[in-house]
């Protein structure tokens, strides 16, 4: 087992190393820093100049090189320009170059400046983090006990007219992504104009103009607020777990040893709960860890869609203003968030099954 | 717990007239006709049949459990003279694992993963008699004592997947006595099992059958088996009932064409591939839903008359004198029983000619990673040590042997898909050892070609029957243009006896005996001198295993082909082969012409073997020689002989030798090999393990 | 001057807009209900009512694409007069004599005909998705193939890689690789290099694999896949096509090659799944001992016999990418900025979704009603080559 732990941590270690330098390599392509020069510069900089520019704040020589600074394990770049100023990655403004410490990368915690927020990639990121956390907790408290539910009900009865009617839902929404659930829901209950709204409206049910609200801030959590964000992401996964669920949950119903338990006189309740569950339930647990690549993309589509102020919305900004070291810091969470997820459900899927953790 | 209302001397299962059918989409599928049987307390009721015949049908409609498609369309089921068939769901509860227990074909299957076997056989009385689970766990312990596992805490803390296949039949087992049922289903309780397994599976069986009272009804396709375990006995066919009766009876007396059929179409002692061969029941077993009008069997028949037996349903007919003994047949007074068959072509013997593949001192080990999560060490496993023998053209050479003895690496190694670790293998004067097969010249690939086990897989399911055969062809580089392999495979569907409009079809259309005919006829497209039969038959029906059996024989007999046929089943080995090779454990333990092998002096494990294959014959007389426990894995052989961790003879040997010393080859009169540790006294004492009465 | 149509006119006014469409689909299900037992696992989808109403909604939007240029009201790109996001039904004030009068689905922020925007949406879809599956399919199954049949290292090494994929979050993925910088440095052509060679590769081991026996009718499959492949590959990798017939707009190849990118390592997994069960078999074995080499058995006797689950993936997997181009569309990636494209024209819509919600609303049922089917037909073709 600890064998098994270490290798899989050694195999995660690459990866994530393997993941950062191509982040690290595309995000600091010549044509990106050209435009960083240029904004952190002036636009109307000459092509000599900008290659100047890039020489001149560390962003020249090899592309390993910088990715070892940029990780702390090669020491930061240090230069004097003609002026006798000396600059480094590791010198803070004002600040004395022999104090300067040699590496500053990740591993020393040091993540950079933001040129967007113009202040330090961690602490805006962490703040950023604990909003996404927020909303991920209500997905995860809406949508994994709803698909498992769905899951398996659809399929300890497979072919009943529950079942098809469970299975239809499922299949809508795996066919819903979140730019669609997200905007039919703001046009169903929150609009003034369509759906819901006017009607409860003009019945004085509700006080404002909408059931819920279209747009969402982490400082002011209500249920009135939270409702669709939290719907639109959990809606897309909902489908997929539930028809995971379903599939496993039928493969179980089917199998001899579940006969042996009918036969056995083992009623369909407890046929279902104490032999089928545990069995059925093993595939679903890895599904819900690996689905967590895919509700980060769900977030950012929330996010952006919402306006609420949190990860994706972050990473959205970070790429679309050219903001290197944000996208970087960025990039590192998601690969850590996703790495994690994969190993919890390596580790999860042996524990559950006792066929692999006593062999 | 007892029903005290009802009466022993009844019946405690009466099925009356039961019609069972299936619904498709398309159309209903009648599984069952006209079924009626009973069996009376502490009796053993076998069913017999092949695949398809509505035999397992007829124990689930016991246990009403047919499915969502399936249906009980007529006749009634009575239990202890409660009708099951009009039961509510919440009576049938009370009446399954308490009352009517089932055990299953595939142990592994039928235990749940993710439970303590404790925790699944304490469950029946927890649910049928309210017992506390300290005390249900205690019965569990007990019961699993009762079925002769070694060390049973251990057991009924583990999980299914920790015990050997033999072991988990026995928890199935256990847990089907855990509520002391009256009436015990056996579902083919030992098609899985290695047949020296399966013979400690029958002793218990019937053991505890006795120990209980309790009434069985045995399912299976193996007619030995049914008469070492049951009483009595009804043969199926195609969904009814031809014959029923006390089983002596029906083996001696049979009154029914197709029991008949059946018993001269398996290998029984006396049968010989020459003077004596078998004969095989013409045409197929016919489809749910084209089933013929009137006698179900006439289309096969040898005493089938027109105009009477298709002209309308045939009811069952006592036959006087005998006990409850009844047939399907509308001719059988007429039939004149013991008339030689009239079908038996006699054969002449083939020649035997030069060797044509020897292998010398030959070793195959593989290593393995241990451990649980890929990482771990390496061990190495032997899976063939010290083979050595010769094969010569036009001779039969069987491989016997159980799972894990070796027989499947050793054909792999001769066909080249694997290389061997040392040795010598030497085809037609070429050492072929080292050279895997992407090396080997066109010539000797399609002059070495391999019959598959298991008809469902041996043809791709996606090419038509032909483009197969056509294909080996090209690969052997046959012929110059397409034309003549085209009639290179039309000829050899006909060398196969398979109609040539088959060419066309795809493989699902085909029977498994149909299958395996092609398979033979792909494997003999290069004109191959040796072909590895690896158990081709024993997937098949009994009544196709003849046919297919008999197609091999007669193909060797006209191209001299050398042929290698493994085997686990002694029964078709002593029919078919020349010369005989026993294997346990990856070591070759016994060698010889046929009449040696199956004659004493003999290795204990063939002893044991012998002993264990059930022969449906109630003239011979068979010594029970049941082995302890389990094969050990390959993975982890016992020191010294392979064989004596379950050998009978291993006191006989002084010292412990058996332990420590890995036995050498003894060459005994006539070349007959045996590698075993006993004095040559003591293997002159061994007594045959058959006997056939005088007739 | 007209009123604004009512819901029901609108209704019967797109209905009459589609007429070329449902001619289509009755011709197409007359034609294979009447032949369906000929048909094979596609007759058999005739059988399943899920797989039927699927086949029904996917076709409605192939059809569509199809005939999109005779259905559109407006031209899509065009903006209609001065009065923005009406409501749907209301009348073109500034008609000429031979345009149609009415926006059926309203207007957007530009003025421009939603209706005609989701019509032409479709064609811009359909064009992509099930070409970047193919593609997908075609990088999937030549490195899967082999990878469960040889396992071992090369194995090892192809999943690890396939999983670094995997383990990206799609999204980012999409920021990093799909940039108006990116198309400076190349590196889209560079993947348009390597994964448009993997159907050449497929195509010519396949024919090669079965006909080496044969070496004429070999030379000729072959040759015929080397010409017409390295030709279209020179015209959609690098653009360099001599005869001007196989090219590819440098934006289109970006989101192309990226889509392709993301999706092939999952159908790698799938693949050498299915391989890694189906070379167990014994016809397998059957042909390793008659001296087929490798490649003849994973691409001739293995993976006809994965078809099964790979069409049903394949399905599911438009579908997918589907979702993954409005992705791209919704966050203005790699598209031109007017592009009718379902996943953009829901981003515009967006920005006036409180007020005047049919803009998205539109295009999103329409991506949902495709997917759906794509789900559905995927659904029906499962459960139907699983009976008998």
């Amino acid at each position: 087992m600890l064998i098994f732990i270490a290798r899989r941590l050694g195999i995660m270690l690459l990866t994530a190393f393997v993941l950062t330098f191509v982040v690290f390599f595309l995000t600091n392509l010549p044509p990106n820093l050209e435009k960083l020069a240029r904004s952190e510069g002036s636009v109307r900089m000459s092509d000599e100049s900008v290659t100047a520019w890039i020489e001149q704040n560390g962003h020249g020589g090899s592309v390993l090189t910088r990715y070892g600074q940029w990780l702390g394990m090669v020491p930061g770049w240090v230069l004097t320009d003609e002026k006798g100023v000396t600059r480094g990655r590791c010198i803070a403004q004002r600040q004395d170059p022999a104090e300067a410490s040699r590496f500053c990368g990740i591993l020393q915690g040091d993540w950079g400046n933001s040129t967007f927020f113009k202040k330090a990639v961690l602490p805006s990121l962490g703040e950023k983090l604990g909003a996404t956390g927020w909303l991920m907790l209500w997905v995860m408290i809406v949508m994994v006990p709803t698909a498992l539910v769905i899951g398996v009900v659809s399929g300890m009865r497979e072919g009943t007219r529950t079942d098809r009617a469970l299975s239809t839902f499922s299949i809508a929404s795996t066919a819903t992504p979140e730019y669609v659930s997200g905007v039919i829901l703001v046009a169903l209950f929150a609009s003034p104009v369509t759906g819901l709204s006017p009607i409860l409206a003009e019945w004085g049910w509700i006080d404002g103009k909408t059931l819920f609200l279209g747009a969402a801030s982490p400082d002011k959590i209500t249920f009135w607020s939270f409702t669709l964000p939290v719907l639109t992401i959990a809606l897309y996964g909902i489908g997929y777990i539930a028809r995971m669920t379903r599939a496993s949950m039928t493969e179980v119903m089917t199998a001899q040893y579940i006969r042996t338990a009918r036969l056995k006189g083992v009623s369909f309740g407890q046929v279902v709960i104490r032999h089928a569950l545990r069995n059925a339930l093993i595939a679903p647990f890895t599904v819900i860890m690996l689905q967590f690549p895919w509700l980060l993309n769900g977030v950012v589509i929330v996010e952006t869609l919402f306006n609420y102020k949190g990860f994706g919305w972050t990473l959205v900004q970070a790429a679309g203003n050219n903001d290197i070291n944000l996208l970087l810091g960025c990039s590192v969470v998601a690969v850590f968030v996703v790495l994690v997820t994969q190993l919890i459900s390596d580790i999860g899927y042996v524990f559950l099954n006792p066929r692999i953790r006593i062999s | 717990m007892t029903d005290t209302t009802w009466d022993p001397s009844k019946p405690i299962l009466e099925i009356d007239h039961l019609s069972i059918s299936f619904f498709t989409r398309l159309r209903e599928i009648p599984a069952v006709m006209d079924f009626s049987c009973t069996v009376m307390a502490g009796e053993a009721m076998g069913l017999v049949g092949e695949s398809g015949c509505g035999k397992s049908t007829v124990a689930l409609a016991v246990m009403r459990d047919l499915g969502k498609n399936g249906r009980i369309t007529g006749g009634s089921i009575k239990f202890k003279g409660r009708n099951l068939t009009t039961m509510n769901d919440e009576e049938l509860r009370h009446i399954r694992g308490s009352e009517i227990a089932m055990i299953y074909q595939e142990p592994m299957a039928s235990l749940n993963p993710a439970m303590k076997i404790g925790a699944q056989l304490a469950e029946v009385p927890m649910i049928h008699s309210g017992m506390s689970k300290a005390e249900a766990w205690k019965l569990a312990r007990q019961i699993v004592a009762d079925v002769r596992l070694p060390d049973p805490d251990r057991i009924i803390n583990a999980y299914p997947h920790q015990l050997s296949g033999g072991q988990q039949q026995r928890i199935v087992i256990a847990m089907a006595l855990m509520a002391k049922p009256a009436l015990l289903i056996l579902d083919e309780p030992t098609t899985a099992l290695d047949v020296t397994v399966e013979a400690g599976i029958v002793d218990l069986v019937k053991d505890l059958g006795e120990k209980y009272g309790t009434s069985m009804l045995f399912i299976s396709h193996n007619l030995g088996l049914v008469m070492d375990v049951c009483d009595r006995i009804c043969v199926m066919y195609s969904g009814e009932a031809v014959e029923t009766g006390a089983v002596k009876e029906v083996f001696d007396v049979m009154r029914h064409p197709y029991t008949q059929a059946l018993f001269r179409s398996i290998p029984l002692p006396g049968a010989d591939k020459n003077a004596r061969p078998l004969i095989s029941i013409p045409g197929n077993f016919p489809l749910p839903h084209e089933r013929p009008p009137g006698c179900n069997f006439g289309p096969r028949c040898d005493y089938f008359q027109q105009g009477r037996c298709d002209a309308g349903d045939i009811p069952m007919d006592p036959v006087p004198g005998g006990d409850r003994h009844e047939t399907r047949c509308l001719r059988w007074t007429e039939i004149d029983w013991a008339a030689p068959p009239a079908r038996r072509a006699v054969k002449t013997k083939a020649p035997i000619g030069k060797v044509v593949l020897k292998m010398e001192d030959l070793k195959k080990y593989y290593s393995v990673s241990t451990g649980a999560f890929g990482g771990g060490m390496t061990k190495v496993v032997k899976a063939n040590e010290t083979l050595s023998f010769e094969a010569r053209q036009g001779e039969t050479l069987a491989i016997v042997g159980e799972s894990g003895c070796g027989k499947s690496t050793f054909a792999k190694v001769l066909m080249g898909l694997e290389t061997a670790t040392s040795g010598s293998i030497m085809l037609f004067d070429e050492n072929v050892q080292s050279t895997p097969i992407q090396k080997r010249n066109t010539d000797v690939v399609s002059s070495v070609q391999m019959v598959f086990q298991n008809p469902f897989d041996t043809l791709n399911p996606s090419m038509t029957v032909g483009r197969q055969i056509i294909r080996a062809l090209e690969i052997f580089k046959y012929g110059n243009s397409d034309e003549d392999r085209r009639n290179r495979m039309l000829e050899l569907l006909d060398l196969v006896k398979l109609p040539r409009a088959f060419a066309d079809r795809m493989p699902r259309q085909l029977s498994g005996g149909q299958k395996q005919r092609v398979g033979i006829a792909r494997a003999f497209a290069g004109g191959a001198k040796v072909v590895v039969a690896d158990e081709p038959v024993s997937a098949l029906d009994v009544s196709v295993q003849a046919a297919v059996t008999d197609l091999l024989m007669d193909i060797q007999r006209e191209n001299g082909t050398t042929l290698l046929f493994i085997s686990h089943d002694l029964s078709i080995v002593r029919y078919l082969s020349d010369r005989v090779m026993v294997m346990y454990l990856g070591h070759v333990v016994e060698m010889g012409t046929t009449d040696q092998v199956f004659q004493p002096p003999y290795h204990p494990y063939t002893e044991a073997l012998l002993s264990a294959v059930p022969i449906a014959d109630t003239k011979v007389e068979r010594k029970r020689i049941v082995l302890e426990g389990d094969i050990p894995s390959a993975m982890n052989p016992p020191p010294g002989c392979p064989f004596q961790t379950r050998c009978r003879w291993k006191s006989k040997v002084p010292g412990n030798r058996c332990e420590t010393e890995m036995p050498g080859v003894r060459t005994l009169a006539g070349g007959h090999q045996i590698k075993c540790h006993l004095s040559t006294e003591v293997l002159q004492q061994m007594e045959p393990v058959i006997k056939v009465a005088a007739e | 001057m007209d009123d604004a149509l009512t819901w029901g006119a609108i209704i019967g006014q797109i209905l009459m807009q589609f007429l070329p469409v449902w001619i289509a689909l009755v011709a197409t299900y007359a034609v294979s209900i009447t032949f369906k037992r000929r048909l094979g696992l596609y007759g058999k989808l005739f059988d399943s009512p899920v797989g039927m109403i699927g086949f029904g909604i996917v076709m409605f939007w192939v059809f569509t694409a199809v005939f999109a240029d005779q259905i559109v009201t407006f031209d899509p790109l065009a903006q209609l007069g001065s009065k923005k996001n009406l409501a749907p039904g209301s009348v073109f004030a500034d008609a000429a004599e031979d345009q149609y009068k009415y926006f059926l689905f309203g207007g957007d922020h530009l003025a421009r005909d939603v209706f005609s925007r989701m019509v032409m949406g479709a064609r811009s879809v359909l064009s992509i998705a099930p070409a970047a599956t193919a593609f997908a399919f075609m990088v999937g199954i030549t490195l899967g193939v082999p990878a469960g049949y040889f396992g071992g290292r090369l194995d090892t090494t192809l999943s690890f890689v396939a999983n670094l994929v995997l383990a990206f979050p799609v999204i980012l993925l999409f920021y990093l690789l799909v940039t108006p910088e990116i198309r400076l440095t190349g590196i889209p052509v560079v993947l348009a290099a390597l994964l448009f060679i993997f159907p050449i590769v497929f195509l010519t081991i396949l024919f090669n694999s079965r006909y080496f026996t044969d070496p004429k009718k070999r030379n000729l499959y072959v040759g015929m896949v080397l010409v017409v492949g390295l030709w279209a590959y020179s015209g959609l990798a690098f653009n360099m096509d001599p005869l001007g017939v196989w090219s590819m707009d440098p934006n289109l190849l970006n989101v192309f090659v990226s889509v392709v990118f993301v999706n092939s390592p999952t159908v790698f997994r799938i693949v050498r799944g299915i391989v890694m069960d189906l070379k167990a078999r014994d016809y397998v074995a059957a042909g390793q001992t008659r001296g087929e080499g490798p490649w003849y058995i994973m691409l001739w006797e293995i993976l006809p016999n994965a078809r099964g689950p790979l069409i049903v993936d394949f399905c599911l997997r438009i579908g997918y990418t589907t979702i993954l181009l409005g992705t791209l569309g919704f966050f203005g990636l790699g598209v031109a900025p007017d592009s009718p494209d379902w996943g953009s024209t829901i981003d515009d819509g967006r920005k006036t979704l409180s007020l005047f919600p049919h803009a998205a609303v539109v295009p999103a049922l329409a991506l949902m009603s495709l997917v759906l089917g794509l789900n559905l037909l995927a659904d029906g073709l499962r459960e139907e080559s699983l009976r008998d």
